[in-house]
């Protein structure tokens, strides 16, 4: 029977191959020569900005035409051109909400199969058996909506294996995702894999997630080129490519980037919640009652626990964002200082310089063109400052966290890593108290995130104290944090 | 109430094929705009309202969705008696104001017919899941499928920046921007709070043009799973729309009150 018949695996050649977008002067990525075998399992490596996403963007074949970037050399999946080999490939993004197309499980899954034209009493049987390839036993006309993160990476995993591809392209698949989430999404290729011996080209910068899965690790060189390419033994361990990875930024397995060593200490109280409860909105269902905890300088306080459980919700709420549902939750006069006892009556003018917030999405906190008025804006906001006072505050920082070069340019327009130095040098403008953080290691490289821990111990020796909301264990340990654990009804606390 | 992912309410039209759906509502709307009278238009909700428990639709939640339009009604209705030209009995004298038989007649008729011309549409709104009508669009209507299912997805993502809205505001907040200060400040806040979403926007269209684009969308032909077909419902749904519309202007031709919009 066709519908469950197995795709033949794919086989890649580049040669030469390069792709630099419209109006830019540097390629995204160029000089790739690369063979991969029909059926072989490679890990993509390098960089950030060196060129991953692209070269998978590439052979997916949805880069575009000449109007949407210049090509050099030449990138084949079998031989043929991957824009005029349709449905041969199946490509898998990061960002689990953004891909889904259609409203209904079944519908979505449907999708690639329909615009391969595949005839209808073949669809339906593809869909149940791309759904249980991924281990997704739901209604076919449950809502796509109503997904964990884990779920909704299996099922456009699903909706890709439906076309019946002979090359998998995962771009870091699990790195908006919690560690169960993680696990699943990892199974579920294997699975499929393992039933259909596809083609697999995963880009992650996790690398213990699929280091014993692959048989092949290929590291892209930042300025072009391949920098190291074979079996996943010899690429992470041998001497000489372990440093290469390492520097750039890679998650190499059993190593953890060196960050200096915290010293918390139990300073002044200044946030304090007892019996407190939290909603997401004004007349939604609590998602967590009775949480008792108070907030001091020079502290770290990590908010762990699975996906949906009330993680962000109260750190919203701790930050003065959103109204307490119930309970009490009191700002101390150290925090206070006379702007009265409840964060969430505050005047933003008063939050910026007591509670700072960095939010998941770095551009949805951005004001302003350049990224000098962007560093200048909060500190205008609190006090009338001369042009001179401003800048004393503004260039340390922006020193600090390597933004001293880019002063001119336009928010929207910086890379993520930037993006994400910008936002946390934002907040640090106005000097908080406490700064709270939403998932700040997600999809990080381990250059940043060790960037981003030595900045927040600097932080906390300077007495603030800092609340992140993170399901990253390290990132908790590294910064001697205390422990709020929710679990979907209550938050409970643990020693540091 | 959620614009974008409607719960589907009712038991008999939902079955029914979306276009026999809106081919009744046009041909009831388009009957109750030709004429302004209160008989035409009177049938008509009449009937849309008798069929309410047939179709399986509850008063109290019909109500919920329509107050805005039972009171902007009703402001018409009364708006259009103080206004009108005061020909015909005098019903009612009280200093300025003065109602008479034909300026109440007037007021009714423009009343009814905002409720009568309302209904189908929030019919058909409340009783068609987006997906099926994008089937039928393109499957029956040969409508181009490019279009119909950009069209579908992007409602999908329209239901996400509600959420995006939300957080942006809040994120905006947590930077010294809040929904405080004077008019001008809030409306300067507001639009920069549209921009914000605005990119937001742009973003997930763009990345959700090349997960479409991965999985084949765009050139060729395509095949659909779900097969949009005609039943029996909709021949009674179409066949109850066209009697709807006979009895309404046959009524209102006999009572002498139709009053054609061009005539």
């Amino acid at each position: 029977m066709t519908a469950t018949a197995e795709p033949v695996p794919a086989s890649i050649t580049a040669n030469g191959w390069g792709w630099r977008h419209p109006g830019r002067t540097r390629w995204a990525v160029r000089n790739i020569d690369l063979t991969i075998e029909p059926g072989q399992r490679v890990l993509l490596l390098g960089a950030s900005g060196a060129g991953k996403s692209t070269l998978l963007h590439g052979l997916a074949g949805v880069l575009g035409d000449q109007d949407e970037g210049e090509q050099a050399g030449e990138l084949t999946i079998d031989g043929v051109s991957p824009a005029d080999s349709r449905g041969r490939s199946g490509l898998v993004l990061q960002d689990p909400d953004s891909q889904l197309v259609l409203a209904r499980i079944g519908d979505e899954v449907a999708f690639g199969a329909e615009n391969l034209a595949v005839p209808r009493n073949e669809i339906w049987p593809r869909v149940r058996q791309s759904l249980d390839d991924v281990g997704l036993n739901v209604p076919l006309n449950h809502s796509t909506t109503a997904l964990s993160g884990g779920q909704k990476q299996r099922l456009a995993l699903a909706a890709v294996l439906a076309m019946q591809p002979g090359l998998l392209l995962l771009d870091e698949p699990t790195a908006n995702l919690d560690p169960a989430g993680v696990l699943e999404v990892r199974d579920a290729v294997l699975r499929v894999l393992n039933r259909t011996s596809a083609t697999l080209v995963v880009v992650e910068h996790r690398v213990e997630i699929w280091a014993d899965v692959v048989d092949r690790v290929v590291v892209l060189e930042s300025d072009g080129g391949i920098l190291a390419d074979g079996a996943p033994a010899t690429v992470l361990r041998h001497e000489s490519t372990r440093a290469r990875l390492i520097e750039a930024g890679v998650w190499v397995p059993g190593y953890r980037p060196e960050t200096p060593t915290v010293r918390t200490g139990s300073g002044t109280d200044l946030l304090q919640a007892s019996g407190l409860s939290v909603a997401r909105t004004k007349r939604g269902p609590a998602v967590l009652s009775g949480v008792d905890l108070t907030l001091r300088r020079q502290e770290a306080v990590s908010v762990l626990g699975p996906n949906g459980a009330g993680k962000s919700t109260l750190a919203l709420t701790l930050a003065g964002l959103l109204r307490p549902r119930g309970g009490g939750l009191t700002a101390l006069e150290p925090l206070a200082r006379g702007a009265g006892a409840t964060p969430y009556e505050w005047k933003s003018a008063d939050l910026v310089n007591r509670i700072g917030t960095v939010f998941q999405e770095p551009e949805h906190q951005f004001l302003t063109n350049t990224v000098r008025e962007e560093l200048e804006f909060g500190p205008r906001r609190v006090a009338r400052l001369t042009e001179e006072e401003v800048r004393r505050r503004i260039d340390p920082i922006a020193e600090r966290l390597r933004l001293t070069g880019l002063l001119k340019a336009n928010p929207f327009t910086l890379s993520g890593g930037e993006k994400r130095r910008l936002s946390a040098a934002t907040m640090l403008a106005t000097s908080p108290d406490i700064l709270i953080l939403d998932e700040p290691t997600f999809g990080q490289d381990a250059n940043t995130w060790a960037e981003l821990v030595t900045l927040l111990v600097e932080l906390i020796h300077g007495g603030t104290c800092v609340v992140s909301v993170t399901h990253d264990r390290e990132y908790t340990a590294a910064l001697g944090s205390r422990i709020a654990a929710v679990d979907g009804t209550s938050a409970t606390l643990e020693a540091a | 109430m959620n614009v974008v992912n409607p719960t589907i309410t009712g038991t008999v039209l939902p079955r029914a094929n979306p276009l026999s759906k809106l081919f009744a509502a046009v041909v009831i709307t388009v009957v109750v705009m030709l004429s302004v009278d209160w008989v035409s238009a009177g049938v008509v909700l009449g009937s849309e309202l008798l069929l309410l428990p047939l179709l399986g639709i509850s008063v109290r939640k019909l109500f919920l969705r329509t107050w805005p339009f039972v009171i902007a009604a009703v402001v018409a209705a009364y708006g259009t008696a103080l206004l009108a030209e005061k020909t015909g009995r005098v019903l009612l004298e009280f200093g300025p104001v003065l109602f008479t038989q034909d300026s109440v007649n007037a007021g009714l008729a423009i009343g009814l017919r905002g409720l009568a011309i309302a209904l189908p549409g929030l019919f058909l709104l409340t009783t068609t899941d987006p997906t099926d009508l994008a089937d039928a669009l393109a499957q029956r209507l040969k409508a181009p499928h490019r279009f119909v299912l950009g069209a579908l997805a992007g409602m999908r993502l329209v239901g996400l920046l509600f959420d995006e809205w939300r957080t942006l505001g809040l994120a905006r907040h947590a930077r010294g921007v809040g929904h405080e200060g004077n008019p001008a400040a809030r409306f300067g806040h507001f639009l920069g709070q549209a921009f914000g979403l605005m990119v937001q926007a742009i973003r997930r269209a763009t990345r959700l043009a090349v997960a479409m684009e991965a999985r084949g969308f765009g050139a060729g032909p395509r095949t659909w799973a779900r097969e949009s077909t005609f039943s029996r419902v909709d021949v009674v749904v179409v066949l109850v729309g066209l009697l709807i519309a006979a009895i309404a202007v046959t009524a209102s031709v006999l009572t002498g009150t139709w009053n054609f919009i061009f005539g």
